[in-house]
């Protein structure tokens, strides 16, 4: 264990621990464009830089690690300077779309632009116009509002591990693209999403069928209801409609969706749920209500216990619903109907 | 799982036989990419060239329901060359001897024959897996779904045992559970012959501890497993099936018979989110609330207790089943009644010895993975560490017995069946989402470019596929991931759907589960 001290706070932590993680144990968050703790540091934005004690040049605490007595400042009139200058650079060629940004409100750069008061770039220079890519089903790229932090490749590459995109290009002219300059579509991508939750600014964005605003939504922590790996993830909410679906960071998913997960929700609102208890009269079904549809059941079920036996009714419960309601399913059969007749689709 | 998800990171050796991860576990999937991009070597022994078998060190292409055959092949070179752990069998084991007479027989020659594999490529899976201090096994529906399910997975067991490769960190034996909550479902007693925490239905000392906590008499009645309950609606003799959330006219062998089955029934309830191909069958639906409009848990396939809660407001009058369920109690005279799931979830954790130390509260912030006896219990990890459940691990003597319908003269294809990425079950959610359906619209035929050739079939024509159950028309989709004279359809489609042509009647002999990964077919151009 090694001991620092950053702004002014001691922090303990293991060997081989970056300045950015020691910050974070002690609850001092340091800004960060490129950061994600999953991926191998790459230093790439500078926005995280520290001053540090002794020394002259500001380090990028992601990448530095903590040594033993080291002084470490987050937020000093240098690494102000550097990080506004690191702002003003990305601005200079993005567009300031923030009003109708999609990201707006859940957006780094956005956020980070208001901390360090940087209305616009003071470099007039050309600005790239590329075409958004659209080819994909599930989101979109915009490369004019890409600031090149290299998140979304390491994403793609190391957790992923599918490797559908990677840079292009050297200087002014780089950009995120596909081997041989193709579109999304073309690419190796399965649709995970994981770039999208990870890109810090508006170049990835969900395909959307509601519009919202992120302060309008709210969000709830939920499990996954597809496969088996049990993913944490965020539903966000609007007017009684999900409207965006983001992974939870810890386990099990590690921040990680598939395709299912993070974009295909759409069932939830969709038009065609079942509404009302439907009775089929002649061959057509009929909406009736709750209690007719309860006193339907009660008789049915008495009758057919009262002249074949309690064996003679079997229930299918399910692997699509929760703990609870599998409990009370079997419950149903056997302690009020009386039969054992109780099993779901384990083996299909 | 005996092990946890993230464990799979930590695996020298990664041994995957019957699970296409990348497309049903996908992010499990992600992470044994990342444990390959680490160092860990994998194996991988499937009719299908998965995604995972380009990342293969021993990429075995087996012959669909030859998994014996090739599991005591491997064992058969591990004890000749010495590799197994004489310790821990000695230890933690019994019945070795016994085992051992039955794997002497399977030479890598001999099972490479029935396998159809390269014996060689047998020696090198069979001495890479032995000879990892941390090997791992992930398997799912591929070792599962046969006639001799139960006995696969008891094969794929005694592997691991003569290895010493059980009860260690990122060292067991890991069936991929295929839904959200089967784990849950089959840990909560809905299953015929159990209780909730496997309590067994045919235990006096059960019946009296659950008879007494419900206030009521059980029956002690063995119960019936699907497939059986289908057949019995089908001799009439079950007249009414309460079906929550299930779409057995997609998801079971056989459509013909399930539907004869359910039509032949006085009374059929269904109750789900959408109208399904079942529902439509139904006498009464009940509308059902989606995973987002409601509060209880889901047990994960590590089995990990995690919560699910309420995003939004029921979608128009429909329930959550928890609470149509509680309702329907009552109404047939039992007056429990629960004002939220969590109260449910306390009962269950009074009756339930593995769930006993687990509440709302303690699986806030993050899941447990049960075992979790009491209150002060951190959870379990990875199982059987230091002894196994019931003592010492059981050795088996298992023969390879063939599939029960082999293809012949008339059916001369193999089919298997199973699941793609861009769809779920049977569709009734992913269906619901277009890019979904723009990537994946509708049922193909996978088979290989020398069959295709040999039937004079293009990529993309559609064809006509039959068993002795019925017939199909779907889409070839020419690949040389298939070996030839084996062709695989996903089951998720309602029309060209694999179910119509799969074997109701080949069910293994304990666990009942059909054998939905192989069954004879022919295939022919239309025009
Ligand atoms: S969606 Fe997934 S596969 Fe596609 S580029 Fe992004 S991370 Fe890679
Ligand atoms: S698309 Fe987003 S994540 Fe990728 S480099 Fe650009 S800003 Fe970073
Ligand atoms: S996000 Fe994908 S991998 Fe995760 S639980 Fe859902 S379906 Fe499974």
């Amino acid at each position: 264990m090694i001991s620092l001290t950053i702004d002014g706070k001691k922090a303990t932590v293991k060997k081989g621990t970056t300045i950015l993680e020691a910050a974070k144990s002690i609850g001092i968050k340091i800004p960060t464009l490129c950061y994600d703790p999953r991926i191998v540091p790459h230093g790439t934005c500078r926005m995280c830089v520290v001053e540090l004690e002794g020394s002259n040049k500001l380090a990028t605490s992601c990448s530095t690690p903590a040594a033993d007595g080291m002084v470490v400042f987050t937020e000093t009139k240098k690494t102000t300077e550097a990080r506004r200058t690191v702002l003003d650079l990305l601005l200079s060629n993005h567009p300031l779309d923030c009003l109708t940004c999609e990201k707006a409100g859940d957006c780094e750069l956005q956020d980070l632009c208001y901390k360090y008061d940087v209305k616009e770039s003071s470099f007039q220079g050309e600005k790239l116009t590329a075409e958004i890519d659209r080819t994909n089903q599930f989101y979109e790229r915009d490369p004019n509002k890409c600031i090149l932090c290299g998140k979304c490749v390491y994403v793609c590459a190391q957790l992923q591990c599918t490797n559908a995109i990677g840079f292009s290009q050297r200087g002014f002219r780089t950009h995120i693209a596909i081997p041989f300059e193709q579109d999304l579509d073309a690419s190796l991508c399965v649709s995970c999403g994981n770039c999208v939750s990870a890109c810090p600014t508006g170049a990835l964005i969900p395909k959307r069928k509601e519009k919202f605003r992120y302060w309008e939504t709210d969000t709830t922590r939920t499990t996954c209801s597809y496969c088996g790996v049990g993913c944490q993830m965020d539903l966000l909410t609007k007017d009684n409609k999900v409207v965006e679906i983001k992974p939870a960071m810890g386990t099990p998913n590690e921040g990680l969706l598939c395709v299912k997960g993070k974009f295909a929700y759409n069932f939830v609102n969709h038009d065609s749920r079942l509404k009302s208890p439907l009775l089929k009269k002649d061959g057509k079904f009929e909406e009736i209500s709750w209690d007719e549809a309860y006193d339907i059941i009660v008789e049915k079920i008495n009758d057919v216990k009262k002249n074949y036996g309690p064996d003679a009714i079997a229930g299918l419960s399910s692997a699509r619903c929760t703990n609870e309601e599998n409990y009370l399913m079997q419950k149903l059969m056997r302690a009020v109907i009386g039969t054992n007749n109780i099993d779901h689709c384990a083996r299909l | 799982m005996t092990n946890s998800i993230a464990e799979v990171k930590d695996a020298d050796v990664i041994f995957i036989t019957g699970t296409n991860t990348t497309e049903n576990h996908p992010v499990i999937g992600a992470m044994v990419k990342q444990a390959v991009n680490k160092g860990t070597k994998i194996i991988v022994a499937d009719p299908r060239e998965i995604e995972l078998a380009n990342y293969a060190e021993v990429y075995l292409p087996l012959k669909p329901g030859t998994n014996i055959a090739l599991l005591n092949a491997m064992m058969n070179v591990i004890i000749n060359e010495g590799l197994q752990d004489e310790e821990y069998i000695k230890e933690r084991t019994e019945n070795y001897e016994e085992m051992k007479k039955i794997v002497m027989e399977y030479t890598p020659e001999k099972a490479g024959e029935i396998c159809e594999v390269d014996p060689e490529d047998i020696r090198k899976a069979a001495r890479l897996y032995a000879k990892a201090d941390k090997g791992s096994i992930l398997y799912a529906m591929g070792i599962t779904q046969h006639s001799t399910g139960t006995n696969n997975v008891m094969s794929v067991a005694n592997l691991a045992m003569l290895c010493g490769n059980v009860g260690k960190e990122s060292t067991g034996v890991n069936p991929l559970r295929g839904q959200n909550n089967v784990q849950g479902a089959c840990d909560m007693g809905a299953l015929p012959g159990d209780l909730p925490g496997y309590q067994k239905v045919n235990n006096p000392d059960v019946i009296e501890k659950f008879n007494k906590a419900w206030g009521v008499e059980l029956s002690i009645n063995p119960g019936l497993t699907i497939p059986e309950i289908l057949n019995h609606a089908h001799e009439g003799d079950v007249k009414l099936i309460y079906i929550m959330g299930e779409n057995p006219m997609v998801s079971d062998p056989d459509t013909a018979h399930v539907k004869e089955s359910l039509e032949n029934l006085d009374f059929l309830i269904v109750q789900d989110i959408f109208l399904t191909e079942t529902a439509e069958l139904a006498d009464l639906v009940l509308p059902a609330s989606t995973f987002a409009e409601k509060d209880g848990v889901f047990t994960n396939t590590e089995r990990r207790v995690q919560r699910v809660r309420k995003a939004i407001e029921p979608i128009g009058q429909s329930k959550p089943d928890w609470i149509i369920l509680m309702e329907v109690m009552n109404r047939l005279g039992y007056n429990k009644t629960y004002n939220s799931p969590k109260e449910i979830f306390e009962e269950i954790a009074s009756v339930t010895p593995s769930y006993g130390g687990l509440s709302y509260e303690r699986i806030e912030e993050e899941g447990i993975q049960w075992p979790c006896p009491t209150q002060d219990h951190p959870g379990t990890r990875f199982l059987h560490k230091d002894k196994f459940a019931r003592g010492k691990g059981q050795f088996q003597a298992i023969d390879y017995v063939p599939s029960v319908e082999l293809p012949d003269e008339e059916y001369p294809l193999v089919l298997t069946t199973g699941r793609i990425l861009y769809q779920y079950h049977t569709r009734t959610m992913t269906d619901k989402t277009e890019g979904l359906t723009n990537i994946a619209p509708e049922s193909f035929i996978e088979m290989n470019p020398a069959l295709a050739k040999e039937l004079k079939v293009e990529d993309g024509e559609m064809v006509r596929v039959s068993s002795r159950r019925g017939e199909i028309l779907t889409r070839a989709k020419v690949t040389d991931t298939i070996s030839n004279n084996v062709v695989f359809i996903p089951f998720h489609y309602a029309e060209g759907a694999a179910n119509v042509l799969t074997n109701a009647k080949a069910l293994d002999t304990k666990s009942k589960i059909p054998e939905f990964k192989v069954c004879a077919v022919k295939v022919d151009k239309i025009s």
